[in-house]
């Protein structure tokens, strides 16, 4: 009896966050369903077939090959990196890394495009001090954004992954030396079976940070990049044909499947790498 | 964590086991640590440089003290701060309570807390402001005879946007209530408030004088993570046209290219120097407990 009581009146200290949310949240998701489905005015369809050609159709695919290029890379390196910091002996290494990666994952935005362009753009430090120009450099294409998106990509993989390798018990390595195991032989049957959720999972959060960025991208390289929000952004500023407006909802829906299914990869692998961070 | 720290430390005693095999990992660990290194910090020394280094007198900080002067800074500094400080406490306000009753009273409540806090990350920030600006667009047609028409327009004040507010406080909300929840499971907050209201403290009273004072850090370390989400959001902010801070950094960057990447070099240090006390406040709080 008490406890239902309290349960029924706890349960009225989160209306208010709920309602926040179905408002702030709900109402404008609700708005761009609709507007994706209207078109002068009645039900239809051509919003969406239109975000799935040409150009669009380019932007959205460019984005997605970006995010999968940098989660893969992101993952691996940022796993290299994490294996050395773990694996050494030195106490204050490995703190300062951690803390650097918890910066580091959180420079992302308009400064994170502009330190790069001061260093690697045209009349950058480094692209002049080396005459890279003569060779024909520019940062301003893919694998110039992919190098940049790397920056706090690769540090944010550091983050997730610390406390799977801390996870990684010295029995398990003893107990298989003790077996006759070679060191190929523990990461293929146990190091990297015991990563794998962390690993997929750190993937998906990169894929993530790398497709949803807006700001990096419309600082750097402008349009010269065909990314699926720079054309959101482009058609929502108004620069798309009168009538043609609503095409920018329905490239925000095309984004939100795409970002909601790599996301539904995610949600059950953290719970299963969970049981090996005890 | 504590469990496994006598169990980690044998290994060093049996090394003598792994015979003359440790020289390998070290070179390896080395070229990565090397690579890794140069990677990160050519770029923040060559902005640096690029700063500094002035066309015909070489080294001079005439671009940090630009940025103080440039038309525009304080303005939109002390807007994107403002944005700030009424996102945090908007947030905390909201978030505190449901975290609160999900520990004390309504545990099935929490898998819709946790759905709740997964959303603003599948919902690229992007395509939130895509749906938030045709409200803004479609609003007033339709409620043109209502009060919430004068609402609509009373959002998007650009003294003061409270719509980028609203807008801030559902993305701050996953790092939040993370960050609240983990602070409520670091506490006994039923003992704490059971024992309360034994003593006939009221609800608020438990709520403001046994559970906050106890949440300090927790609480700090959700402020400034939502601080630096604020200080650092641009998507939104642009699309919407209100000029925080973020918009003025890339609207000066096309006539004073120094200026600019200034201002994100101290906008890095400020961001390192948010999270260094945000680790230390964390460190305190565990060797409190």
């Amino acid at each position: 009896m008490r406890d239902s009581r309290t349960g029924s009146k706890s349960r009225w200290a989160a209306a208010p966050l709920l309602a926040f949310v179905v408002i702030v949240f709900g109402v404008p998701m609700l708005v761009l369903l609709g507007g994706t489905f209207t078109k002068e005015g009645t039900f239809s369809t051509a919003n969406l077939t239109e975000s799935l050609q040409g150009a669009y159709l380019t932007a959205l695919l460019g984005s997605v090959k970006i995010s999968a290029l940098v989660a893969v890379l992101g993952a691996v390196l940022g796993t290299f990196l994490a294996q050395a910091v773990v694996t050494s002996r030195f106490r204050a290494l490995r703190e300062a890394v951690l803390t650097a990666s918890g910066v580091l994952a959180n420079f992302g935005g308009v400064p994170l495009a502009f330190a790069w362009i001061a260093t690697l753009g045209n009349s950058g430090v480094v692209t002049t001090t080396l005459g890279l120009g003569d060779y024909g450099w520019s940062l301003y294409n893919f694998w110039g954004l992919t190098l940049v998106y790397l920056y706090f990509s690769i540090p944010l993989q550091v983050l997730t992954v610390v406390p799977a390798l801390d996870g990684l018990r010295p029995q398990w390595r003893e107990a298989a030396q003790n077996n006759g195991a070679s060191t190929w032989q523990f990461w293929r049957y146990v190091g990297i079976p015991v990563l794998t959720p962390a690993l997929l999972g750190g993937a998906v959060l990169l894929f993530g940070g790398a497709f949803s960025a807006y700001a990096t991208a419309q600082a750097m390289v402008g349009s010269t990049v065909p990314l699926v929000t720079l054309k959101i952004a482009d058609a929502l500023t108004g620069n798309v044909l009168i009538g043609h407006e609503n095409v920018a909802l329905a490239l925000s829906l095309d984004m939100i499947v795409v970002a909601g299914l790599v996301m539904a990869v995610y949600l059950p692998l953290q719970r299963r790498s969970a049981r090996w961070l005890r | 964590m504590a469990s496994l720290t006598p169990q980690v430390t044998t290994p060093a005693g049996s090394a003598p086991a792994r015979g003359g095999r440790p020289r390998r990992p070290r070179v390896w660990r080395g070229v990565v640590l090397v690579i890794a290194a140069v990677y990160f910090l050519v770029p923040l020394i060559a902005s640096f440089v690029f700063t500094v280094k002035a066309p015909n007198q070489g080294f001079s900080l005439d671009a940090y003290g630009k940025i103080f002067s440039a038309e525009g800074f304080g303005g939109s500094l002390l807007l994107s701060l403002g944005l700030g400080i009424a996102t945090i406490v908007l947030v905390l306000l909201l978030t505190l309570p449901a975290a609160v009753a999900v520990r004390l009273g309504a545990p099935r409540l929490r898998p819709v807390l946790e759905v709740v806090c997964t959303l603003p990350l599948v919902v690229p920030p992007i395509t939130f402001v895509a749906g938030i600006s045709t409200v803004l667009r479609w609003g007033p047609d339709y409620l043109a005879s209502t009060p919430f028409y004068q609402t609509i327009i009373a959002v998007q004040n650009p003294d003061f946007p409270v719509v980028l507010v609203l807008a801030y406080v559902v993305l701050a909300l996953p790092f939040a209530y993370r960050s609240l929840d983990a602070g409520l499971g670091a506490i006994d907050v039923r003992t704490l408030s059971e024992a309360a209201r034994n003593l006939g403290a009221s609800w608020p009273h438990v709520l403001l004088r046994v559970i906050i004072p106890n949440m300090r850090s927790a609480m700090a370390s959700a402020s400034f993570l939502t601080l630096a989400l604020v200080l650092g959001e641009f998507t939104i902010a642009r699309l919407l046209s209100f000029e925080t801070f973020p918009n003025w950094i890339y609207r000066i960057s096309g006539s004073q290219a120094q200026v600019s990447v200034a201002v994100s070099v101290f906008s890095l240090l400020i961001t390192w120097l948010l999270l260094l006390a945000l680790s230390s406040a964390g460190a305190r709080q565990r060797s409190g407990v």
